[in-house]
């Protein structure tokens, strides 16, 4: 997709996010507006992975470490055909299997997460197999900022280098709050290009909003031959509705009737941009 | 107790007996040779499983890991879902506590088809403490859906075990020991996930045990029956879950004394599995659990802490004795 193609389907994207959000009166909010710009790129211009290609072996794997932005996978796989987006109106109702956090239940999830520091471990895993395959397919997974103290991390990372995963790409939605405060305050992870490369990884940071910039980066992997590469996409919680970005209630806020209209005001208005 | 079973421990070990995880290591090589997609992965455990021969046969079918047992069962959870056939082995104190998370979501509940083989398991480490004995596993595994559990108890039950776990593609823990175990019985031969193995038969007494504590009870029914004229009934119960209701419905219907045998805590195990079944289905026979009490075991070697809690031949009479008021 071209740039002005995906700026419209994160426009569709976070109208939906919201939606469905307002719907179940649950949902993560500010880290689904936070990463939606990255897993737009990812399916829309990265990933060869379509409800046709859904069990075949060469297909590349996403695995969403940080589960709680759940409504950010959900939205991306319903346009993407893997279920009809109506389905997303049962998001965390009474036996539905569309629950808050990623299921397998749900067409198009490749592992079940929510507990956080999962996604890396899991993905070196699958990482492996490729390499002990010699198949082609890649494998990205996406972690929160906040979830990095999590030392399983820490442990897959090292692992990662150490087989020379260069089929791995892990993205880090750096949008620097977490439930509790700053992540600076809570926990610093930084300089987190420093710790990634001196575990061996090879590290870009970008503008987590700039579509041109996210395809540059996901279209230069592996950044370097025999390491698994780092994105360090650095983003704004709550994304695209003023009231919203960089406040720290819209965690896990629901947005009320009058909340969601204005914020659908603000999406019309950028999408007409 | 007393102190008999560590001679009848020596003596009633022929020479042929292996441990039960020489029997997997050597099983799961015969596997691999003729599947690649066999896998072991390893925490720098190669050597304590028994694996060294296996990475030089085959070193594309071994993935090492290092000292890091989260990211062993997250890895091989990975790996498994790619449709390898994964044994992640590893001691399993740690494999089933530093990792319980990883088992909980990332194979249980993600449905990634690992095999994870907790080895050195229960007491088998001995002196070496409490860090390295593994007393809560059944319990804590118990209570994550979507997990067979499995205690083989001789070379027989092992091999078998094996390779039904190569294929079925499910989440299985197993649990082996390293001591030398001799074969239970000659004549049953079948073996079956979720079916338990009657390996003596009698009316007097049940005798329901698992992993390296079903011999010592098979040795205590046989001297029952020949000081006392006691018949046992001996069950391996190889499969802690699913647990063979079944099976546990016929003998408790014979209306005899039950006493279940087990190298874990006494909470949480195959006593109070069989316990909870019986009281909920109206059996009132006669019962009890031995197994490890709540408490950090006795410094000494497997045998010496089995003899110390009564988890030997002489010690399984007695309490059966007792429990027959006898």
């Amino acid at each position: 997709m071209t740039v002005n193609e995906l700026a419209n389907k994160s426009v569709q994207y976070r109208r939906n996010i919201l939606k469905y959000i307002m719907g179940a009166k649950a949902g993560h909010t500010g880290g689904s507006l936070s990463c939606i710009d990255i897993l737009n790129v990812l399916y829309n211009n990265v990933l060869n992975i379509s409800p046709e290609t859904a069990k075949s072996a060469t297909r590349d794997r996403y695995i969403q470490s940080k589960g709680h932005t759940v409504e950010a996978l959900y939205v991306v796989l319903a346009d993407k055909g893997f279920f009809p987006e109506s389905d997303l109106e049962t998001l965390c109702q009474y036996k539905s299997h569309y629950i808050g956090h990623p299921t397998k239940k749900v067409a198009g999830v490749e592992q079940n997460t929510g507990s956080l520091g999962h996604g890396l471990p899991l993905s070196v895993g699958t990482a492996i197999s490729a390499k002990l395959d010699e198949l082609p397919f890649r494998v990205f997974t996406l972690m929160g900022d906040g979830e990095l103290p999590e030392g399983s991390n820490w442990e897959a990372a090292l692992l990662a280098s150490h087989y020379k995963l260069d089929n791995l790409c892990a993205i880090v939605d750096k949008n620097t709050l977490q439930i509790s405060g700053p992540t600076a305050d809570v926990c610093s992870t930084d300089p987190l290009d420093k710790k990634f490369e001196a575990f061996g990884w090879a590290v870009r940071q970008v503008d987590g909003h700039d579509f041109q910039a996210l395809t540059e980066a996901f279209d230069a992997l592996p950044f370097e031959p025999g390491k698994p590469s780092l994105i360090i996409a650095n983003t704004i919680k709550g994304k695209g509705i003023s009231y919203m970005e960089n406040q720290l209630k819209w965690h896990h806020g629901v947005p009320d009737k009058e909340q969601y209209e204005q914020a659908l005001a603000e999406l019309t208005i950028a999408g007409k941009e | 107790m007393g102190d008999v079973s560590t001679v009848v421990d020596k003596k009633a070990l022929p020479n042929t007996s292996l441990a039960n995880l020489d029997v997997f290591s050597s099983t799961l090589q015969e596997l691999a040779a003729t599947d690649r997609h066999i896998l072991a992965v390893t925490s720098d455990s190669r050597g304590s499983g028994k694996l060294v021969p296996f990475g030089q046969k085959f070193p594309k079918q071994i993935v090492e890991i290092g000292i890091a047992e989260q990211n062993l069962v997250g890895v091989a959870a990975g790996l498994a879902s790619t449709g390898k056939k994964v044994f992640a082995v590893s001691p399993a104190c740690f494999l089933t506590a530093r990792s319980f998370e990883q088992i909980k979501t990332d194979v249980a509940y993600s449905n990634n088809p690992v095999k994870l083989v907790g080895i050195s398991a229960g007491v088998s480490y001995g002196a070496l403490g409490s860090t390295h004995h593994s007393l809560h596993d059944f319990a804590a595994l118990r209570a994550v859906h979507n997990l067979i559990i499995i205690a083989p108890a001789d070379n027989f039950e092992t091999e078998q075990a094996i390779r039904l776990a190569a294929e079925l593609e499910h989440p299985i823990y197993l649990r082996f020991g390293k001591k030398p175990m001799p074969l239970l019985s000659e004549d049953n031969k079948q073996f079956e996930f979720g079916k338990g193995r009657v390996v003596n038969e009698g009316d007097d007494l049940v005798l329901i045990a698992t992993g390296e504590t079903v011999y010592p009870a098979l040795q205590a029914a046989r001297q029952l029956e020949a000081v006392q004229g006691i018949r046992a009934t001996v069950i391996s119960m190889h499969t802690i879950k699913p647990l063979d209701y079944a099976l546990l419905a016929t003998v408790a219907g014979k209306g005899c004394p039950i006493l279940t045998v087990e190298e874990h805590s006494v909470f949480g195990g195959l006593g109070e599995a069989c316990a909870s079944f019986l009281m909920q289905n109206g059996f009132r026979n006669r019962f009890s659990i031995m197994a490890i009490p709540d408490e950090y075991t006795v410094t000494g070697s497997q045998v010496e802490i089995f003899n110390h809690y009564g988890l030997s031949e002489s010690g399984i009479m007695a309490k059966a004795l007792s429990l027959l008021d006898k």
